[in-house]
Order: C-alpha cells, then structure tokens, then sequence
C-alpha cells in the first residue's frame, strides 16, 4: 500500500490518532505562539500607519486571519463531515464536532474586530454591509451545527445529524454570500488578491500573511486538542485508553 | 402510474389528516394576521408609515407562520412508527420527502400566499405591489418548505427542537428573503422584478434538487446506529 495512505488508514484508529495528536500538539501550538507574535510585533510596530485610516487599519492583523480561517474552517468542517457521512469514519465525527467551535470563535472575532474598526472608519457599530453580515449568518449556521450536535443524546448520532447540517450549509454559504452581496455593499474592495497584484504595501502585508499562517496553526494546535479529549472520552471503555491514562507500573521497581 | 402508488397515498393522507383538523389548518393564519396586528400598532398605523414597510413585514410574517408548522411535520410519523415503517420498507425515502415536502407546500405556502390579499389590505400595501408579492411568495414559500422539511427531520426523533429549528433554518431562509422581498422593492422602484423572481425561483429549482435527498438522509441518521 502507498505509504500515505496507508498513515491516513492508521490516522483513523483511535490511539494511533492520540499518540499522533500528542506527539505533534505542542509544536503546533509553539509555532502559532511565536509567528502571531512575530506578526503582531511587525504589524502593530512595524508596519506604517495607512495613510487614510491611520492606526486603526492595524486591526486587520486580528480581522482578516479571523475571516480568512472563519470560512476556511466551515469548508474543514464540512469536509469532516461528508467523510464522517460517507465512510463512517469515528474520527471523522469527532473532527468535525472539534472543528465547530473553533470556527465559531473565529468568527466572532471577525465579528467583533470588524464592529471595533467600523466604529472609527463608518462612524457606527455595526454596518449592514455584505461581509459583515454573511459572517454574523455564518456565526449562526456554526451555532446551529452545535446545538444540533448537542441537542442529540447519542454523541454519534448527534454529529451525523449535524453533518448533514454541515453539508447543507456548506451548499448554502456561496448562495448566501453573494445574495448578500447583491442585496447590498458599501464594504471597501478586497485589497489582497491571490492573482495578481496586491494594493497592498509589502511591509503591510507580510505580518498579515504571517497572522494567517499562525491562526493556521492554531487551528490544527486547537483542532488536535479538542480531539483527542473528545476521543479520551468517547473510548473511555477502552482497554488503550485505560493505558494512556494509567501508566503501568515498572516492572522490578522499588515498592 | 403505480410506481408513484406510495407517494400518492401519503400525499393524499397528509391532506386528509389536515383537512379533517381544520382548525390546525388555521392557526398560520391566525398568527400572521397577530404579527401583522403587532407590527401595525408598533408603527402607529398610519398608512405613510405602514406602505413603505409592509411588503418586508409580510415577507417575515409568511415565513415566520410557515417555520411554525415545522416542528409537527414528522412528530406524528416518530410517535406511531410510520417512520420506521418507511425505513424499513422498499420504498423511496427520496421520492417520500417529495410527496411530504408538495403536501406541506399545499397546505401553508399556498394557504399563506393565498391569504396575503389580507394581510396586504391591513398593512396598506400598495396594489400595485400585490401581483408581485404573489408570484414571490407562491415561489419563496416553495423553497421555504423545502429548506424547511431538512431541518424538520434532521430534529424529528428530538423530544424539543423549537429553538433548535429555528437557529438550522432561519439563516438558510436568508436568500430566499433577499430575493423575495426584492423583486417588490423592485417593483416599488420602477424597475422590472423578473433579475429578482428568476434569481429566487432558480434557488427554490436548487432547493428542490438538494433538499429531499438531505432530508431522506437525515431521517435515516436517527434510526439506526450503523455498524
């Protein structure tokens, strides 16, 4: 069997999965640490003042990260979920149910710093303009899939109702951005593009990037995290769970 | 004909199970002409003041109403174990939610739509708009429904769910809203509704595909636990 599948096979049993989770958790969250701090003191110090919005443009190091992975982790999500529909796949599950509040936060970050920018750049709070409203329906869709989840009895039973929902929102996301969009916009363009040339200034924008990558990171670092304490609790019952959390004893050891 | 024999039948036992309790038919009724009232006594209920916002009140009171039938569209089937009747037997899950998703749609989008004149009349609506309003709410309330029938059996075997339905569907109604009440702002304007009415009746064309499936597969998930 090709190697990588045969990881992906084995990343799916449970306590192959938690040594994975444990043995790799640390260095994701160290990293995520050390690159938002490098990006925050470059982006909050560095960088120039925009010559328009002054200071206050430096909350996008915060804002933009958090939308970026606030629409990234619906997708992780969703994708969880088809494999937790299609394959049945017990992690996938738990992946999935992870993924759900670590969206969430993201997305009332996004949410909040865009409230806290609006005030000095709109002069109000909030603003019904297209992407701060799909981002509040997306915090919605993220709270439904949650309490769908935690609305079941059966932890199992409730993640694949849920992922049902997941997909159904995933479907729907597009729909509901660009209907918004349509509906109404007053938000300035986007100034970072994939293709083609940024409007953005490189000092600018390289702790941005630099914020995307962390919040990347952290996601895994939380993602891991989440799992592994779901999956400890799951398989309680579990001989290997029992050997994870009680270590034996050495043998010939003094008493 | 007789391979659309099962799908008749509940079709035809979903109607005759409302008609025979026509009060319950009523209650969506009964509760817009409420909301209507509320808003209407809100907004002092000066024509000037009502006419510019009664087509979106309407818009919200319809699908506000419709939500509310939700909740009992498979209760009954849980309780008496029809579901797991339909489950076990041969018959189409897919093809069901059809026939459940046309008998809910008959029952209150048209019901609704049909009782907007009403509404319409108690808020000011201007006539010109009433044509427009019904062609948007006997679309809208289509995909509503359909939307509609996922949430209802993603949370069918829930003891309480009315919460809980609301957060899965109000969200997703968004887009049907925005067309819906644009194609009258539209007509409002001076421009032609049809950008909007195509926009809205192609997401209720997509809803139809999408949504049956998913809710066939949602009614299966509670079920049974899979090996």
């Amino acid at each position: 069997m090709n190697p990588v599948w045969r990881w992906f096979h084995q990343l799916g049993s449970p306590p192959y999965f938690y040594r994975f989770a444990t043995r790799w958790m640390p260095w994701f969250g160290l990293s995520a640490l050390v690159l938002s701090v490098i990006g925050l003191y470059l982006g909050m110090a560095k960088a120039p003042a925009d010559y328009l919005q002054g200071d206050s443009f430096r909350i996008i190091y915060i804002h933009v990260p958090a939308a970026w992975m606030s629409m990234f982790i619906y997708v992780a999500m969703a994708v969880n979920g088809a494999i937790a529909l299609i394959w049945r796949i017990k992690l996938s599950e738990l992946l999935f149910l992870a993924c759900a509040p670590i969206g969430a936060m993201f997305t009332a970050v996004t949410l909040i710093t865009g409230m806290l920018w609006g005030k000095p750049t709109w002069g109000a709070y909030w603003v019904w303009d297209a992407r701060l409203t799909s981002e509040l329906v997306l915090l919605f869709l993220y709270f439904g899939v949650i309490g769908l989840a935690s609305a079941y009895d059966d932890v199992r039973q409730g993640a694949r109702a849920a992922a049902v929902l997941g997909l159904v929102g995933v479907v729907n996301v597009p729909i509901i951005h660009f209907s918004v969009k349509w509906w109404n916009t007053l938000h300035q363009g986007e100034t970072i593009r994939i293709m083609g040339k940024s409007s953005i200034d490189s000092s600018m924008l390289w702790p941005l990037l630099i914020m995307a990558l962390a919040t990347k990171l952290y996601f895994v670092f939380a993602l891991l995290l989440r799992a592994r304490g779901m999956l400890l609790e799951q398989e309680r019952n579990k001989q290997w769970v029992r050997e994870v959390l009680s270590p034996p004893q050495i043998a010939g050891g003094r008493s | 004909m007789s391979a659309l024999r099962p799908y008749h039948a509940l079709l035809a036992r979903d109607l005759r199970l409302a008609f025979r309790r026509r009060a319950d038919l009523l209650l969506p009724l009964g509760f817009a002409v409420l909301v209507v009232l509320l808003f209407g006594i809100a907004l002092g209920g000066t024509p000037e003041r009502l006419a510019p916002v009664s087509a979106p009140v309407i818009w919200v009171t319809v699908l506000l109403a419709g939500f509310l039938s939700l909740d009992g569209l498979f209760r009954p089937d849980v309780d008496d174990g029809t579901l797991d009747q339909w489950l076990a037997g041969p018959t189409s899950i897919v093809g069901l939610m059809y026939a459940k998703a046309l008998a809910h749609w008959l029952l209150y989008g048209v019901g609704l739509t049909l009782s907007t004149p009403l509404l319409a009349m108690l808020l000011n609506l201007p006539a010109e708009l009433l044509p427009v309003m019904l062609i948007a709410l006997g679309i809208g309330t289509l995909g509503a429904t359909q939307i509609g029938i996922v949430a209802a059996a993603l949370t069918a075997r829930l003891r309480r769910s009315g919460i809980l339905l609301a957060l899965i569907v109000m969200p997703l109604y968004l887009p049907l809203l925005i067309f819906g009440s644009g194609a009258v702002d539209a007509v409002r304007l001076g421009e032609s509704p049809k950008a909007a009415l195509l926009l809205l009746a192609a997401q209720t064309v997509l809803l139809l595909t999408l949504a049956p499936p998913a809710a066939a597969a949602a009614l299966r998930i509670g079920s049974d636990n899979p090996p």
